[in-house]
């Protein structure tokens, strides 16, 4: 595999929304490539016969009755939400504009 | 008399129920014990001395109008912090889950509230069970009770660490890649991970969903039997429940022998990895099993040297993506600071994942990424087939598998957090059970030379707990297993 590198680190830092400082993009492409260097090793075993493990068991459509429930009320949904109005859960605005 | 911080459950519950002693008056005990020793071992993250005490009282008053109690009255639990419980809060010991409290219960934690058990608290663990040394918390360091200055294992470190220096007679953890058996081994106490699907997940805070397994640390045998049959069965709020009928496991566990039963050695787990001690201690209790009538073969498992890698990649893929939920919107915490939705994602994981969470989603991500995928993500799923076409086959020479549940016995603090790959390497023997689904539990077999516990690994076959608990239960009868209870003053 190539060798990863500190544009590739941002990237996919990027990706998963976490900001990195300097010195923790320096680390963890020190990290990911001791890892990924690692798991280079799988590369070793002829794979091309074997199907993948998709599934921890082999069990297809579980299904259940369709009953109606209880499901939780709106103010438990919303009890721990950093922002929320009672009725929505409150976020930065996306949408530039006057109106609140 | 009978010293209840000790008593293993089975003892409590048949006490509690019979009258001769009070639920609160163990329960009392065992918060006393808390308030004193545990701020050597730090184990509990919260402790819930009222609940519990009112709780324990109900049962009691429940016995005296001659009610039937559960199989687990008054016994004295404690939960791990990613089990979801409506009392007190749900942390993961992670700072972003802060505060969080779950609008409901876990499946397991319903059925054990049913069976009349008491909680005393949760316990301490690495950050969404992401490590083996309970160092990755965000809450604090909990200590090995046989060396304060050791490590207690991980991920469910606080889970062992509490039974063993009894502050509870059980605990429940969970376990990825190893994290109740390894805890278990380096705390000494008894560990099972069930095999997958036996235990509903259902309110398990999800770190790798094809491989996470609830499962209960207890002193004896027969309680993880006891609990697992309290806890286990199909359940309709997880779909990968499975829908077998829940077998009688302390009745398997208490019946029959181990004449005739075939224990396989996989020489792939008798390496130079294996410190001289450990292999020792568990060649010894082989031979216990082999005096009994037990025949011992020996087994390949040709591909283990793999299983790392592989679990690294499922794993941490799984993990990037069921950790993708924590965005600020709906629970957890939310940066200050942050103007737009961009920040408001960004700067709320960034400063609320700790460094070895941040690690695994990184790596997951990048796995899972355009590009890779084939690389890396499918190429392991293709190797966690050989992983469990090995066992599949093991399994056609053998009834069960014997082995070590962790390389060394626990290390020092600080030992292994600068180097995360020889972290990853201490669950050489625990990770490829978790791929290939099986179940697994750990038994202590000694003691090192330094006075720290050794543990024995069981592997069985998919679904046959009761193989495990019955070949446990032989060991613990011959007294190898005892192990004393740790030095603490």
């Amino acid at each position: 595999m190539e060798k990863i590198t500190k544009e590739t680190v941002a990237y996919i830092a990027a990706l998963a929304h976490l900001r990195l400082t300097p010195e923790e993009t320096e680390r963890m492409t020190r990290d990911l490539g001791d890892i990924l260097g690692y798991m280079d090793q799988l590369n070793e075993l002829d794979t091309t016969q074997v199907e993948p493990m998709m599934h921890a068991l082999e069990m297809t459509n579980v299904f259940r009755e369709d009953e109606i429930g209880t499901p939780l009320d709106r103010d438990q949904a919303l009890h721990n939400a950093p922002s929320h109005d009672g009725q929505y859960f409150l976020v930065p605005r996306i949408l530039e504009g006057d109106t609140a | 008399m009978t010293d209840w911080r000790w008593a293993d459950a089975i003892t409590v519950r048949d006490a509690v129920s019979a009258g001769t002693v009070s639920a609160e008056e163990i329960t009392r005990t065992l918060l006393d014990w808390v308030d004193e020793v545990d701020r050597k071992v730090d184990a509990y993250t919260q402790v819930w001395r009222e609940e519990a005490l009112e709780r324990a009282r109900n049962i009691d008053a429940r016995r005296r109008q001659g009610e039937p109690l559960g199989p687990l009255a008054g016994v004295p639990i404690g939960l791990k912090e990613l089990l979801c419980t409506r009392q007190g809060f749900t942390t993961c010991a992670s700072r972003i889950l802060a505060g969080f409290r779950s609008p409901y219960d876990a499946t397991v934690v319903r059925r054990l509230e049913a069976a009349d058990a008491v909680f005393l608290g949760k316990v301490n663990m690495d950050e969404f069970a992401m490590g083996s040394s309970t160092e990755r918390s965000a809450i604090k360091v909990t200590r090995n009770p046989w060396n304060l200055n050791c490590v207690p294992g991980g991920s469910s470190g606080g889970s062992a660490a509490a039974v063993v220096s009894g502050q509870c007679a059980v605990s429940l953890g969970s376990d990825t890649g190893g994290s109740i058996r390894q805890p278990a081994a380096l705390c000494g106490c008894v560990g099972i991970k069930p095999t997958y699907g036996r235990v509903s997940r259902y309110g398990l805070v999800a770190f790798a969903s094809s491989l996470d397994q609830i499962g209960p640390l207890t002193r004896t045998v027969e309680d993880a039997a006891l609990v697992l049959d309290v806890i286990c069965g199909k359940d309709p709020m997880d779909a990968t429940s499975a829908p077998l009928p829940a077998p009688e496991f302390l009745n398997a566990t208490r019946t029959g022998d181990i004449r005739g039963l075939r224990v396989g050695l996989p020489k792939e787990y008798f390496t130079d990895a294996l410190s001289d001690e450990a292999r020792e201690a568990v060649l010894n209790a082989v031979k216990v099993l082999e005096s009994a009538g037990a025949s011992v073969v020996e087994v390949s498992l040709p591909h283990s040297p793999y299983a790392i890698a592989a679990y690294y990649i499922i794993c941490t893929a799984e993990a990037s993506a069921n950790l993708a939920r924590f965005d600020g919107v709906r629970y957890g915490f939310r940066h200050p600071d942050a103007k737009t939705m961009e920040e408001m994602y960004d700067l709320s994981r960034t400063a609320g994942f700790g460094p070895e969470v941040k690690r695994r989603i990184l790596l997951g991500t990048y796995v899972l990424s355009s590009g890779y995928y084939d690389a890396y993500y499918l190429k392991a799923q293709k190797v966690r087939r050989l992983i469990k076409r090995d066992f599949d086959q093991a399994f056609e020479a053998c009834d069960v598998i014997a082995g070590p549940t962790s390389p060394t016995p626990a290390f020092e603090f600080g030992a292994k957090t600068d180097n995360p790959l020889e972290m990853y390497l201490s669950d050489i023997y625990t990770i490829s059970v978790n791929l290939a689904t099986l179940p697994g539990l750990s038994i202590p077999c000694g003691l090192s030379r330094k006075g720290l516990p050794i543990g024995l690994q069981l592997i069985g076959k998919p679904f046959d707990e009761a193989t495990l608990l019955r070949t446990a239960r032989h060991l613990e009868k011959s007294g190898i297993t005892d192990i004393g209870r740790p030095p603490l003053a």
